[in-house]
């Protein structure tokens, strides 16, 4: 592909108090290109796609669109200059209809507002793109997934010449992964250049030209991703070599630890049947939707009136709130950690202590000596990289973020542990650890119960695969035996 | 983005004084500069200064202090509390009635008091735990009820108590030190024990810094919404006893805009708006302030009219000198 070079940032420099975030970084990109930005968390990706969308001023450094030097201060200009952002957290506001959340800020009508013509125009391109949308649907009320597929509307909207995509495929499920690269493709037709970033590598083969990898705020290459390796790649982003990605050592006991039957909440989970044994991991793998959070919701407690019988170390219960899940030895660590699991202005410490009071604070007494050793055992078990216990948990990367989040529920110690998309926006280095860590968890005796829907995590972690289809169990696997196409078949309907 | 490397310690906050001097540096300075500002002044510099005036500043900012903590609680639940003020007036109105018209021992109408104050606070409190309505407008309507119970009740003139052990409570001293702000140095270390040495105190920022995080976690959401409001509750019913003590009398209109008052004292303290974040330290400092202010235009002989004007810029510069420093530090 011998195009015109869109873009290209030379010798960007931005450094901010204590962190030099990006050391003269050069990156281009191509008309009609898809150019993937790889690198851990930490490593300046977020950074350099501030600087180029107006967020940030650099220090230092030039950036030409069009092989000419623009001047970039602001979003505005940004956006003047044909860039659009798509970020990984959604910044769409949930009272407005998707057409008014497309058109936010730049609606049509010159005294009055034109919604007629703002719903019609928005409905065009909706369709334009094949997407089943209803313009005039309230953005709350649509998916994840299709929230996700606005955001892209609203930034193809902008007749945008450089689209730049934060994780796009971070909270949807594998085939609307295949809808987005759809969009995409056309994209890259009309001369559109893409920056993708994501932690996916298998994503990069299928739908990406080139990928330029970061680390520590420097650009360590670019390469033709035909002619590179996964392994490569990955060398070369956490500047080592990772032998073991994935760590698992398969001995599961006979005892059964766990055993649903017929769990039903009424709306998302139809009668689903399951055990665990203990020293098991357990994967629950399907397409978003398919109800398989639901189902754990029901086991910890967070369902009322769940029907079927929950039967925990041979003893029938029915559990009515997460404290009496805890008190049976189940832990749960949801999906979406800062909607529904911390609290992002408070530190390390309160995050990780928060489940067991009770072990150093009675009345008004309090243990602060034994609130540190205990976050700190944590902190060192989980190798959480934190300048402090009193750091703000929202200002750590995701894959800390997430270590502190499972950290905390460990210290509950638990017998059952669920974890609902526990490498979900984190990097290739700290999943690695996750990966070790869980391994070492049920090498101990615990049981863990993962929803995942990443098939290469759910393959290579699992002793058993459970597959949901709709919100029922439709098949299961052993880890010999599972293979991605497998689950797949069993996953859409 | 500040990966620095692992496992340092956590050294910072070992000291109280210092985090509590490090958290609330501004309003601090804020203080310190206002009180220079007074004692330097040539029309104020005899008066300010005389422990005589000390004692009374406290006096009347112990009354805005007791509100401020049930107000600091019920601000990072993410909620806010309006009904105070109506509180202090029909607390006020009943506990001199008892006395008046019932002839009850004092101890009596102290508990018959506080009770009103706990009635209202936790009929505040259910409706804000078991309902979705905002807490804005449950404490906007028990605002107008008390404060209609309050004037329904005496007729709408002041019920006037005479005894002298009634007028111990908001007027007497016990040593040199006045009775309200004995009680008020009580309040203040019961509520920094429940905010800071409990697992409600935990549970508190937990459920407005995130509520779902909190229900995912086995927090009792809905009860530490309730008692929140309920203690706020009492803390105004304990106010209105001590304000109805100075004014010798039971008067329905009294507490009119205490609400805003000790909003303020909680927010130039420090205490976010959306909740979950906040300190009783920044509360009583942000108390000290406006209490500050009212005596210093008092003495300088500001008229009345103005001191509006004052206060409302003091507020908001306050509030603005707090996100600009926050801002930095993001």
């Amino acid at each position: 592909m011998a195009e015109k070079i869109l873009l290209n940032m030379e010798n960007i420099c931005k450094s901010f108090p204590g962190v030099n975030a990006l050391k003269s970084v050069n990156f281009e990109l191509k008309q009609g290109e898809v150019h993937a930005l790889l690198g851990e968390n930490g490593a300046g990706k977020s950074t350099l796609i501030k600087v180029l969308g107006g967020i940030y001023i650099p220090d230092q450094g030039e950036i030409y669109i069009n092989e000419e030097k623009s001047d970039i201060h602001d979003v505005k200009s940004a956006q003047k200059n044909g860039i659009s952002i798509i970020h990984q957290e959604l910044v769409l506001v949930p009272y407005m209809t998707v057409a008014e959340n497309i058109y936010l800020g730049r609606e049509p009508g010159k005294k009055f507002l034109d919604k007629k013509k703002m719903s019609i125009d928005a409905q065009k391109l909706l369709d334009t793109y094949n997407m089943h949308i209803n313009a005039n649907t309230l953005v709350g009320k649509l998916t994840i997934a299709q929230q996700q597929m606005v955001e892209i509307i609203k930034a193809i909207s902008y007749q945008s010449k450089i689209v730049v995509m934060d994780e796009p495929t971070s909270s949807i499920s594998d085939n609307e992964v295949e809808y987005l690269f759809g969009i995409i493709r056309t994209l890259i037709q009309k001369k559109v250049g893409i920056i993708y970033i994501s932690h996916k590598m298998s994503e990069l083969g299928e739908i990406c030209d080139r990928v330029t990898v970061m680390r520590d705020g420097e650009t360590i290459g670019t390469k033709v991703v035909k002619e590179t390796t996964n392994d490569d790649l990955i060398s070369m982003m956490v500047g080592r070599e990772l032998t073991h990605y994935y760590t698992r050592d398969y001995q599961p006991k006979e005892e059964v630890v766990l055993k649903c039957e017929n769990i039903s909440d009424g709306k998302m989970a139809k009668s689903v049947s399951f055990d665990l044994h203990k020293g098991e991991i357990v994967g629950f793998a399907g397409l978003i939707g398919a109800g398989r959070s639901e189902v754990m919701k029901c086991l910890f407690g967070l369902t009322k009136g769940y029907t079927g019988d929950l039967t925990v170390y041979g003893k029938k219960v029915h559990i009515k709130s997460p404290t009496e899940a805890m008190k049976y030895g189940i832990a749960f660590v949801p999906e979406n950690r800062k909607a529904e699991g911390l609290y992002k202005i408070q530190s390390v410490r309160y995050n990780s202590t928060i489940e067991i009071l009770h072990e150093f604070m009675k009345g008004f007494s309090v243990n602060i000596k034994k609130e540190k050793i205990i976050t700190q055992n944590y902190i060192d078990m989980m190798e959480t990289k934190t300048p402090s216990q009193d750091q703000a948990v929202g200002n750590l990367s995701g894959g800390n973020q997430q270590k502190v989040m499972i950290g905390r529920w460990l210290a509950t110690n638990p017998k059952v542990l669920i974890l609902d998309e526990p490498t979900r926006g984190v990097d290739v280095g700290a999943k690695s650890e996750i990966y070790t860590i869980m391994n070492d968890l049920v090498k101990e005796g615990m049981s863990i119960i993962m929803i995942s829907s990443e098939l290469p995590e759910i393959i290579n972690m699992s002793d058993r695969v459970y597959v949901m289809c709709d919100g029922r169990v439709s098949g299961c696997f052993n880890h010999e035996e599972v293979t991605q196409e497998k689950i797949m078949k069993l996953a859409a309907k | 983005m500040a990966e620095v490397s692992t496992k340092e310690k956590g050294r910072q906050s070992d000291n109280i004084v210092i985090s509590f001097l490090k958290g609330n540096m501004g309003i601090l300075i804020a203080l310190v500069v206002l009180c220079l500002a007074l004692a330097l002044n040539p029309i104020t510099n005899r008066t300010f200064l005389t422990s005589q005036n000390i004692f009374n500043v406290l006096r009347q900012t112990s009354t805005n202090l007791y509100i401020a903590c049930g107000m600091t609680m019920v601000i990072i639940l993410g909620g806010i509390d309006l009904s105070v003020g109506s509180i202090i007036a029909l607390s006020g109105c009943i506990a001199a009635g008892c006395i008046v018209h019932y002839n009850l021992p004092l101890g009596v109408a102290i508990l018959v008091a506080l009770l009103v104050g706990l009635l209202v606070g936790t009929f505040n409190g259910i409706v804000i735990s078991k309902t979705t309505i905002p807490a804005f407008i449950v404490t906007l309507a028990t605002m107008n009820i008390a404060k209609g119970f309050a004037y329904v009740y005496t007729g709408g003139s002041p019920v006037r108590v005479m005894t002298q052990e009634w007028q111990f409570i908001g007027g007497g001293y016990i040593g040199i030190f006045p009775v309200p702000v004995l009680i008020l140095v009580l309040v203040l270390i019961i509520t920094g024990l429940i905010m800071n040495r409990t697992k409600f105190g935990r549970y508190l920022y937990a459920v407005g810094g995130n509520t779902q995080a909190a229900e995912f976690s086995g927090i009792n959401v809905a009860k530490v919404k309730f008692l929140v409001h309920a203690f706020s509750g009492i803390m105004a019913g304990l106010a209105g006893i001590v304000l109805a003590s100075r004014m010798y009398s039971g008067q329905p209109t009294a507490g009119e805009g205490a609400e805003m008052d000790a909003i303020a004292a909680v927010v130039v303290g420090g205490t976010s708006m959306s909740g979950g974040s906040g300190k009783l330290g920044g509360t009583i400092i942000g108390g000290l302030i406006i209490g500050i202010l009212n005596n210093g235009l008092n003495l300088l002989n500001v008229n009345s009219f103005w001191q509006y004007v004052v206060k409302g810029t003091v507020i908001l510069l306050a509030v603005y000198i707090d996100f600009i420093r926050h801002k930095k530090s993001d």
